[in-house]
């Protein structure tokens, strides 16, 4: 388990003590997710997403209708800084 | 290219379809509207909000596919795809991943290398492989200019955040970067043609990424590939891949080899140079979003949208060469636009002489719409009036050049061409009888070129049926004009 890697992707920034620490309880929640490999699903078909085949099929789509949006300034209000009606970030590139 | 050496090309597209609303919220997708106006909880990535799928994009989705010879699959999945970027509120993007919703696709392209003046060879069929079109949602737009103190700080844009993508990816089928131009142009008229995509590449609807990289032909192996972007018309994106397939030749040969980068167009300095290096290239952490259905289409949805596919453009293109005999490059000129194909059909048709109606149409009425802005179907000259007017020159009353006139003056006044020629006095006098007196006139008060004509000058004739039309205000025609002179001589 990488976790200088995995906090890097996630921008945290994390000392040497908290390697040590997070390292074994890292793998030990990979290691129990893993139990699931010992199940046997030779025969079964694979879902999808993670329903039955009844849930996939239920339709949730919404019709191609526009809604009332917030508009600029109660989009920005609870922004720490809005300017020029843009959200205002540290620079990047 | 250098002899010896080959480029290996892959192309990305990204697509927006045309729907009214971002793809997972209600917000509008319209274009130049206030900065973060069109946004909602959904779009700005606000806790708790949740996606909806818009039903629109799934059929566009589809129109899209079937345009590029893909298939539609059945059963799709949206991924989460993870990186921070201040333009991506939610810290990740929702895309396609290992389950796209449509892949496998077969394309055929017609494509031709130009010469050094930039016209085409010669055109030939070619099959481009299409891995996969999945759809996702866009990002917003960094501002990093026009705002205050933009050496510290940047600016974000939601509104294009959550508008609806689809991203079409190739194999790296191409060699050259004229097949890439062509194949881009393919699919934009082929989005447009079947009303998935405008496919602007000036609005930012259409946006293109070339993978590009070279190898010595014979070599199996590829070598590192470069990615490059911010290409912003088809044309850039041609002389990018150009620029870039001999910068890495000569980067091979000088022995410095090529590193494995993004590079973007630098359209002032006709170059590409460093974006970002593959070594902060981002682990994106795909999984499955736990926030959206899968993605299930129906075969009857799947039959549905292939019955209402139109004729796509290179097959009426065929049918036009075949139907009315039209070259290959006029055919290709027609097809060019939906609008100008329709029309030039209901012409052809309705006249019953589809070459003169495609030599008009190529010349005259093309070049309108191009000075007016105007779409074919917004033309104030219909179809049917211009079928009358390519009539009309061929029953010989009137000359193409008063032709070509009248198609400018129906065409910004909306004149029936019936009136233009009443009120430009255009009818031309076929009446045997009225041209003789003319020709007799004539022959009468030129003695000195009668004889010459009759003692064998024959290019004297022209200067005869000169004489004619000025004397009947060019209004006699030619036809009987040159018989009753050749009679008369």
């Amino acid at each position: 388990m990488d976790v200088r890697k995995v906090a890097k992707l996630a921008h945290l920034e994390i000392t040497d003590e908290e390697v040590a620490l997070y390292t074994p309880q890292m793998t030990n929640i990979v290691a129990y997710v893993e139990q699931l490999n010992e199940l046997d699903t030779e025969n079964i078909e694979p879902m999808l997403g993670g329903l039955t085949a009844e849930g996939a099929a239920t339709d949730t789509r919404r019709a191609d209708v526009p809604h009332e949006s917030l508009g600029q300034k109660n989009a920005l209000k609870e922004a720490p800084s809005g300017v020029g009606g843009h959200f205002q970030v540290p620079k990047v590139l | 290219m250098k002899e010896g050496w080959e480029a290996i090309i892959g192309m990305e597209i990204h697509a927006q379809l045309a729907t009214e609303t971002k793809i997972f919220c209600g917000c509008a997708t319209s274009f130049g509207d206030e900065p973060n106006a069109n946004t909602c909880p959904v779009c700005l990535g606000l806790p708790g909000a949740l996606p909806v799928l818009n039903e629109k994009v799934v059929e566009y989705g589809a129109k899209a596919a079937l345009a590029l010879g893909l298939n539609i699959n059945e059963q799709s999945i949206f991924s989460r795809k993870n990186y921070f970027y201040p333009d991506l509120p939610k810290g990740y993007q929702i895309s396609q991943y290992d389950k796209p919703f449509s892949s496998d696709g077969e394309l055929v392209i017609m494509t031709a290398e130009r010469d050094e003046h930039g016209r085409a060879k010669d055109f030939k069929p070619m099959t481009i492989r299409i891995e996969r079109m999945h759809l996702e949602e866009d990002a917003g737009k960094n501002v990093h200019e026009g705002l205050p103190e933009t050496d510290k700080y940047s600016y974000v844009d939601l509104n294009r955040a959550g508008t609806p993508l689809g991203e079409i990816v190739t194999k790296a089928d191409f060699r050259s970067s004229w097949q890439a131009y062509d194949y881009v142009n393919h699919v934009r008229r082929a989005l447009q043609w079947v009303g998935a995509s405008d496919a602007d590449m000036e609005k930012g609807n259409l946006r293109c990424e070339a993978n590009v990289s070279v190898r010595k032909v014979g070599e199996e192996k590829f070598r590192n590939k470069v990615e490059l972007k911010n290409l912003n018309s088809v044309r850039f994106m041609q002389k990018a891949i150009e620029y870039e397939i001999e910068r890495q030749i000569a980067a091979h040969e000088a022995g410095e080899g090529v590193s494995q980068e993004t590079r973007l167009w630098d359209e002032k300095n006709n170059k590409t140079r460093v974006m970002r290096s593959k070594e902060d290239a981002h682990d994106y952490r795909y999984f499955p979003e736990p926030d959206l259905q899968p993605l299930v289409v129906s075969k009857e949805f799947i039959e549905t949208m292939k019955a209402q596919m139109p004729e796509l453009p290179d097959a009426m293109r065929d049918r036009f060469m075949a139907e009315y005999n039209l070259s290959f490059d006029d055919a290709s000129q027609i097809i060019g636009d939906k609008d100008i194909a329709a029309f030039y059909e209901t012409a052809a048709q309705a006249s019953g002489n589809p070459r003169t109606s495609a030599n008009l149409m190529l010349s005259e009425f093309v070049r309108e719409l191009n000075n007016s802005g105007k779409r074919a179907n917004e033309s104030l000259l219909t179809a049917e009036s211009f079928a009358e007017i390519v009539k009309t020159l061929d029953e010989g009353k009137i000359n193409n050049n008063q032709a070509k006139e009248i198609i400018v003056e129906s065409f910004n006044t909306g004149k029936s061409p019936a009136d233009v020629i009443r009120e430009k006095g255009f009818e031309q006098v076929s009446d045997a009888g009225a041209i003789e007196k003319i020709v007799d006139e004539i022959i009468k008060n030129n003695e000195n070129q009668v004889n010459a004509y009759r003692g064998g000058n024959e290019k004297l004739f022209g200067f005869f049926v000169g004489q004619v039309m000025k004397a009947s205000q060019g209004k006699a025609n030619p036809k009987v004009v040159n018989e009753i002179l050749k009679s008369k001589l």
